[in-house]
């Protein structure tokens, strides 16, 4: 059972103090320390299985089944966006929006995050009429429309092909430019980190080995000099050596 | 004249344009293919009827069953009988469902409910309720009772276990999605264990069904004094061969009628799922 002393903080900051977290014997998070400040968009690189999905599902609280120790202190208004949609297919669109609201608005609201992400129209539909983009626009309306204070994203866009992935970019800088939550998403596209992100961490062996804070105007471009420095320092830390592109 | 204009122009070999791939479907449906199979059936036994090759005594005249249902229905004893009839069937249906669902939500979501429940179910599933009747007479006599419980205990185990199996088999991440909401118990019930589990508890209901009227046949013929079976029995006793088959044909409409209720609730309540057969 996964013990979280501390709590939730008000201000959208999160505190991640000696967090333990581990699967039989082998501890993935051992000792992990973590500070994101309040409206902070971190992105989280690693190589696979280095532990940034068992990370933040831990910050999620969506691991009690799993062993550990530690102390996380998050906003009490977190919202999770997982690699696949995960909407439920026997719920219309606008249902799986307001899925987790409660009160006599909630479906203005949830049209109004609907439009948000540009499906303004499509309340109705069934989820599997909608493409991989759109149902992963849907899952970003629900993550959004209870004005979380901090968003957790795994991959959200991994299994998109590059051109959606592209405009899901923009999308999430657009939302994240109006609600200023705190963010964490997780990623394995360098790219994808020094594009959205004003921090990249990156975790090997259980402890953060990379902490770059990325200095890069709004307007971000792959032919920017920084942006490819950046990039060549991340790939590097990553073991590669060399990047092509 | 439209065929000829989309017609091949005669004598010209067209270049080898793609064959179809080899065809696996059985082909186009026959234009009401469904009733050729009756139909024939029906004219045999009328023209056998007709030309005297069939005993009455065997077989009634399809028209003498016509006259029949007439009469029978002009004395009133059709209505009264098929009235009794479904009562009971849909008693014991109602009972029956409510019972099986509720088992099947209890042993889901809780693993007490599982170790207690789902044992003793699966070993009367291996029982036919049938084999149970005589037990049945003994505790609760020949009345309404023991014939409602006999259906009741027909139609719980489908119920209970094709939604248990149902809840049993919701993804995972549902549940996990239900968690970083913070759903409520309830409104995860209602929004995602309940819609999870409508399927299998839809797939139950279809042998439930079944199983409800087998059940009625075989409790109407032992010491009945009413419903369907009943008159069967009777028109047995008085070699009415033409009442039989008038309760013949209602119980094959009633299996019909009650298992195409269930088909288009099914259609209605999961129309968001797109399969094979649409
Ligand atoms: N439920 C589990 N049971 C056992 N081991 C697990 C479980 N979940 C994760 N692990 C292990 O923990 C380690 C970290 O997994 P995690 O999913 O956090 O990696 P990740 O960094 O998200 O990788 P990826 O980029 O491939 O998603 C892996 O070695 C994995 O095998
Ligand atoms: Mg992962």
């Amino acid at each position: 059972m996964a013990t979280n002393l501390g709590g939730l903080t008000a201000t959208g900051t999160v505190r991640v103090h000696r967090l333990v977290r581990g699967f039989g014997s082998r501890a993935v998070l051992d000792g992990f320390d973590l500070e994101i400040g309040a409206g902070e968009f971190v992105a989280l690189l690693g190589r696979s299985g280095s532990g940034k999905s068992t990370l933040l599902r831990a910050l999620a609280g969506l691991d009690s089944d799993v062993d550990g120790s530690g102390v996380i202190e998050v906003p009490e208004k977190s919202s999770v966006v997982f690699q696949d949609a995960r909407l439920l297919p026997w719920q219309r669109v606008l249902d799986n929006v307001v899925l987790g609201l409660r009160g006599s608005n909630a479906h203005e609201r949830g049209r109004a995050a609907l439009a948000e992400v540009g499906l303004a129209g499509r309340e109705n539909a069934w989820p599997n009429e909608l493409s991989g983009g759109e149902q992963q626009r849907v899952a970003l309306a629900r993550a959004l429309v209870s004005e979380p204070e901090l968003l957790l994203a795994d991959e959200p866009f991994g299994a998109l092909d590059a051109l959606t992935r592209l405009r899901m970019h923009d999308l999430l800088r657009e939302l994240y430019a109006r609600h200023r939550p705190t963010v964490l998403l997780v990623t394995h596209d360098v790219d994808e980190a020094v594009t959205l992100a004003d921090r990249v961490l990156l975790l090997d062996s259980g402890r953060i080995a990379v902490d770059l804070t990325i200095d890069l105007p709004a307007q971000r471009s792959h032919r920017q000099p920084q942006f490819l420095a950046y990039r060549e320092t991340l790939l590097r830390a990553l073991g590669v050596n060399h990047s092509e592109g | 004249m439209t065929a000829s204009v989309l017609a091949r122009p005669q004598g010209t070999t067209t270049p080898s344009v793609r064959k179809p791939g080899r065809r696996l479907k059985p082909g186009r449906p026959i234009p009401l293919g469904a009733a050729i199979g009756p139909f024939l059936l029906l004219s045999v036994w009328a023209a056998g009827s007709a030309a005297g090759w069939i005993d009455p005594r065997t077989l009634s005249a399809p028209w003498t069953v016509v006259t029949t249902t007439g009469d029978l229905i002009a004395d009133g004893r059709l209505q009264d009988n098929l009235a009794i009839s479904a009562q009971r069937a849909g008693l014991g249906l109602v009972i029956g469902t409510v019972i099986g669902t509720v088992l099947a939500v209890v042993a889901g979501l809780s693993r007490w409910g599982e170790a207690l429940l789902d044992g003793p179910i699966q070993i009367k599933r291996a029982i036919p309720s049938l084999a149970l009747l005589p037990l049945l007479v003994l505790w609760f006599g020949i009345g309404e009772q023991m014939k409602v419980i006999t259906i009741t205990l027909g139609v719980f185990v489908p119920v209970y276990i094709h939604t248990h199996n149902g809840l049993r088999s919701i993804d995972s991440r549902y549940v996990e999605l239900g968690e970083s909401l913070r759903l409520p118990r309830a409104v995860f019930l209602r929004r995602i264990v309940l819609p999870g589990a409508l399927p299998g508890f839809l797939l139950g209901m279809r042998f439930a069904v079944v199983n409800a009227w087998l059940a009625l046949v075989v409790v109407e013929q032992i010491n009945s004094t009413s419903g369907i079976g009943y008159m069967m029995q009777l028109a047995r006793e008085y070699g009415q061969t033409d009442v039989i088959i008038v309760g013949l044909v209602l119980y094959g409409l009633l299996g019909l009628l009650s298992d195409g209720a269930v088909r288009l609730a099914q259609r209605r309540a999961l129309s968001w799922r797109r399969t094979l057969a649409d």
